[in-house]
């Protein structure tokens, strides 16, 4: 089998993702990307690029590095004592790993939602309010209600917790929760999501809301998703990136990487072999 | 064994395994009940003992006096500022006295007498009506009904604390005779035989009752008795008359404790128990407790002074050591970089934590006394001794406390672009604020229940006034329970231990806060 | 390719292929002697070749069943994915090849006295490399070669040149002798089905390829002879 092909590249392949044009400038570009903890590699020279207007999956094996990759797109791999980044990660041209860059605003511009649903412990609203405040996203009272309202729809929330707006956002259900999260990593209106296992602590009903939700989200975001169940990266993503042992196995269309890939070690971890 | 399923239930072997680590089971049980019966019974011991001496320091007697302020004794020529009222408290007290010399006219026969009269009475006790009247000059001249606490030995009597008393009624008196010496005889076919029978069973169990006074009360009179039959007795009478023991059934004490090893005299038992005839004492309870100083009669002190040098201590052991410890705690928690030197510092800490209280009192006294030239005796620097104390209680606790935040919250709020600062100040530290308090209400009560420290930085002088800034001589309680429970007099014994359930209650308060905080603030997520 | 790491999965993975190649060897010998019959003019083997039939219809029916319960329960990816629905299709070109045999067989039966040897020979000549075209696909779908699927994939003109071939030559036979009208008539649908065969081996060729290559083979890149 030949190796690097990318599908556009071979004509017997059938016409890439329509909704996903290859053409369009990539929303972040990683170059060579390595990153250590302390002295152990984590990543090696990873390469890739995330279109915009798109959900590029990151499937693997635990320990792959993949959720590690997945924090150096909003530095949150900073937080950890011992951990170096290396490589360029481009947006806007710009390095976001550049000394000018502070991490505060990146992460305003690249929100992330994380494994387990973690609703700061105060009201709904607030929970929405939070990010815009800190920000000084909004101009006046009326103004922050508008945010928490246009985020709350956009993550499908609105119609069920409308008229509950104080209630602590701990009340919710699980499902619920995430998309409170989601509600709230879209209020400072960022370009790009990264979600870290988003569905893992929850029930197939949540987890399909919730997948609806980023099939909805990805006309207006860079949307990048770790995730462990295949079926998920099958059914949410256009673009899907294996890696293994730190290192950037196959990245491709989702349908080929599901129906077709080329490496042997994706196909082995697709089909559940022994590795 | 036909039945495969059920044999796997039913081996001897199996079975006896079984009934071994059922036994094993039923044994730990045992222990723990055990455990936390022999903890409970420590407990109830505790409360029981001092809580039993506690509840008769609760309430005291005091003598009502009616009594007219003399402008000619209260304000002799001369002396008649408010000022020089205020600190009249002889003259005030010497109309209490008149009061009663006036009640008990045999008082006045000799000066024994009156001196025991006047021992009815501290001085002191005045101070409060000095005060008033000072205040109020309008009430010169004017008739006042004023109550003032019996002296501490006589109440410790009449709550029957202070020597063993038989009491048994008589029969019928039928007369009296005067005697030529001033004593009686008195009569009654029968009427002191169960005084006798009384005395014979105390002799029987092995009572001296060679020295013994026996007396006699009728209403408001009272008597010795001598030469005791069966029929007749001679009576001395101590106060009242002689016609009130005519026709009347009397009551008699039989008291075995010779009247020289006592406190008390059989005088002094005779007019209290008239005073108590004529309704003039009454069971009230010991507020004073709470609103005196301490003083050096049992009946005027109390504990504001210590509650409120308590009060100051703890204020300065909360300003400096709650904000000091949460600081530090947040730092090292959520700033601080881990490596060798703060490993060390946090180990220090620990160490600091288990460092004999004794050890703070010596720091305390040579630092903050000599060489920064600090007051003695003052809640400044015991509360500063104290907050050395207790800070590392309060960092070891907010530190658990902001461990215990989970790690999701930190991410939640740096993944939308807060700022370090603002995580930990807006989303950690709410969070574990339950956790942080709890320890600080904790470090706090133990170091309100602490006394080594503070003797060393003298603050175990005695101090009768209320002190009004930290930097005043004060004392606390639980060094003022220590010098108490030091003095000679029996009835220190129960105040000591009113004063114990006062600091155990004020301690009950915090934990109960504690706990309080913990049910309002604390989270689920 | 190593085990699967649920191993109950490999197993069915393997009765499937196994089920697909027993299926493929009844129709191979179907082919064989339905067209041997014809030859030998055997209404014995010919009944027997009808016979055998309903085995086809019962395997495929299996097969059937079993992938469904393999998408349900296991959710295939790669590999295991195209396997799975490349052996859907095959068990379905297998039965139609079945049927053909089978109408062949039937019209064996039909034929009457006016038939001449050169007439079953012929259709005898042809069957030789419909056979040969159908163990090869199997033999491919076995081993899951693309070279040797996509070897008798383009290789399916030859029938198509033996159809035309056999077709001329029925056509100067009836001329010959109109009585052969009838069973003429019966000798050109055998023809057509042997050619029908070849084009269903050339569908499971494109599968196998499938299979084995993860991308399709365009029925335009083929080399094709004009149709009659």
């Amino acid at each position: 089998m030949d190796t690097d092909h990318r599908p556009q590249t071979d004509g017997a392949v059938v016409a890439p993702d329509a909704d996903a044009p290859p053409a369009a400038p990539p929303r972040i570009d990683c170059r060579d990307i390595r990153v250590f903890y302390g002295a152990t590699q984590a990543i090696h020279n990873v390469s890739m690029s995330f279109p915009d207007r798109a959900v590029t999956a990151l499937i693997g094996p635990s320990g792959c590095g993949k959720s590690t990759f997945l924090r150096c797109l909003n530095r949150m791999n900073d937080t950890i004592e011992n951990c170096r980044v290396e490589g360029q990660i481009l947006m806007d041209g710009q390095d976001i790993n550049d000394h000018s860059i502070d991490a505060v605003l990146l992460r305003s511009r690249v929100g992330m939602v994380f494994q387990k649903p973690n609703p700061f412990p105060k009201s709904i609203y607030d929970n929405i309010a939070y990010g815009p405040r800190i920000h000084g996203l909004a101009s006046g009272r009326e103004d922050l209600d508008a945010i928490v309202e246009k985020s709350l729809r956009r993550a499908g929330l609105w119609e069920e917790v409308k008229d509950r707006l104080q209630a602590p956002g701990t009340s919710l259900s699980g499902g619920q929760q995430q998309r409170l999260c989601i509600a709230r990593a879209i209020a400072v209106r960022p370009e790009v999501i990264l979600m870290d296992e988003p569905c893992s602590a929850l029930d197939p009903v949540a987890t399909a809301r919730i997948e609806e939700l980023i099939d909805e989200l990805r006309k207006r975001y860079c949307i990048v998703i770790v995730t462990h169940s295949m079926q998920q990266a099958a059914r949410v993503s256009q673009r899907t990136a294996f890696f293994h042992l730190g290192n950037l196995i196959e990245m491709g269309e989702t349908e080929q990487i599901f129906t077709n890939p080329r490496e042997k070690r994706t196909e082995d971890y697709i089909t559940g072999r022994y590795g | 064994m036909t039945d495969p399923a059920a044999s796997a239930f039913s081996t001897p072997d199996a079975l006896k395994r079984l009934k071994r680590r059922r036994a094993a089971d039923v044994r730990f049980r045992l222990y723990g009940m055990g455990a936390i019966f022999l903890a409970l019974g420590a407990l109830v011991l505790l409360a029981m003992s001092i809580g039993a001496q506690a509840v008769s320091a609760a309430t005291y007697h005091v003598v009502r006096y009616d009594i007219t302020l003399d402008p000619a004794v209260i304000t002799p020529p001369g002396e008649e500022t408010p000022e020089e009222i205020a600190r009249n408290v002889d003259g005030f007290w010497e109309l209490l006295r008149d009061n009663l010399l006036a009640t008990f006219p045999e008082a006045n026969k000799d000066r024994a007498a009156r001196m025991e009269v006047s021992e009815f009475v501290t001085r002191l006790a005045v101070l409060p009506t000095a005060k008033r009247v000072a205040s109020q000059p309008q009430l010169l001249g004017n008739a006042i009904t004023l109550k003032a606490p019996l002296n501490d030995d006589l109440d410790l009597y009449l709550k029957g604390q202070a020597f063993a008393e038989r009491r048994v009624g008589t029969g019928a008196i039928s007369g009296v005779l005067p005697q030529d010496d001033g004593s009686a005889q008195i009569e009654g076919q029968g009427a002191f035989a169960p005084i006798k029978t009384a005395m014979m069973t105390l002799e029987a169990d092995g009572i001296n009752l060679s020295e013994a006074s026996v007396l006699l009360t009728s209403g408001s009179s009272t008597g010795r008795l001598h030469d005791i039959q069966s029929d007749s007795a001679s009576i001395e009478l101590l106060t009242g008359t002689l016609e009130a023991f005519q026709g009347s059934s009397a009551t008699a004490r039989i008291i075995a404790l010779p009247e020289a090893q006592r406190v008390i005299s059989d005088q002094q038992i005779a007019w209290t128990l008239a005073l108590k005839d004529m309704d003039r004492i009454s069971r009230v309870p010991r507020w004073s407790l709470l609103t005196n100083s301490d003083s050096t009669y049992p009946e005027l002190a109390g504990g504001l002074a210590a509650l409120v040098g308590s009060l100051f201590t703890m204020l300065v052991t909360a300003l400096v050591a709650i904000p000091i410890g949460i600081l530090a705690a947040v730092y090292l928690e959520e700033f601080a970089p881990k490596n060798r030197l703060t490993d060390f510092i946090e180990v220090n800490i620990n160490n600091l934590a288990a460092v004999p209280s004794i050890v703070f009192g010596l720091l305390g006294a040579a630092v903050y006394i000599n060489f920064l030239g600090m007051p003695r005796s003052a809640p400044l620097v015991g509360g500063l001794v104290l907050a050395l104390m207790t800070f590392p209680v309060v960092i070891i606790a907010a530190r658990a406390a902001l461990k215990a935040v989970p790690p999701s919250v930190r991410s939640g709020a740096l993944a939308i672009g807060a700022s370090q600062m603002q995580t930990v100040f807006h989303h950690v530290v709410p969070l574990a604020a339950p956790g942080i308090f709890t320890g600080a209400i904790l470090g706090m009560a133990r170091a309100l229940g602490e006394t080594a420290p503070l003797l060393l930085i003298g603050m175990v002088a005695f101090v009768g006034d209320v002190p009004t800034s930290p930097t005043d001589e004060s004392t606390v309680m639980p060094v003022l329970i220590y010098t108490w429970s030091n003095n000679a007099e029996r009835a220190w014994e129960p105040m000591t231990s009113a004063m114990i359930v006062i600091l155990l209650a004020v301690l009950l308060l915090m934990n109960g806060l504690v706990v309080f905080l913990r049910r309002k603030y604390e989270r689920r997520w | 390719m190593s085990d699967h790491i649920v191993s109950a999965y490999s197993d069915e993975l393997d009765k499937l292929s196994s089920d697909i190649m027993r299926m493929g060897g009844i129709v191979e010998t179907m082919i064989a002697d339905s067209c041997r019959a014809l030859a030998t003019n055997d209404p014995v083997l010919a009944k027997e070749v009808i016979a055998r039939d309903p085995q086809v219809d019962m395997i495929e029916a299996e097969v059937e069943k079993q992938i469904v319960s393999l998408i349900a329960r296991r959710q295939p990816m790669g590999h295991d994915l195209r396997m799975i629905l490349s052996a859907l299709k095959t068990s379905n070109e297998l039965e139609r090849i079945g049927d053909l045999s089978k109408n062949i067989a039937k019209r064996a039966l039909r034929l009457d006295d006016f038939v001449s040897a050169e007439m079953r020979n012929a259709i005898l000549r042809m069957s030789r490399p419909v056979a040969r075209q159908l163990n090869e696909v199997l033999d491919a779908y076995a081993s899951s070669n693309s070279v040797l699927a996509k070897n008798v994939w383009s290789s399916d003109d030859d029938i198509d040149q033996h159809y035309n071939a056999v077709f001329r030559e029925m056509v100067t036979y009836l001329i010959e002798d109109p009585r052969r009208i009838s069973a003429g008539a019966h000798m050109l649908f055998i023809a057509k089905n042997l050619e029908r065969i070849g084009d269903h081996c050339t569908n499971i060729a494109e599968f196998v390829y499938y299979q084995a290559v993860g991308e399709y083979l365009s029925t335009m890149d083929r080399p094709k002879l004009d149709q009659v």
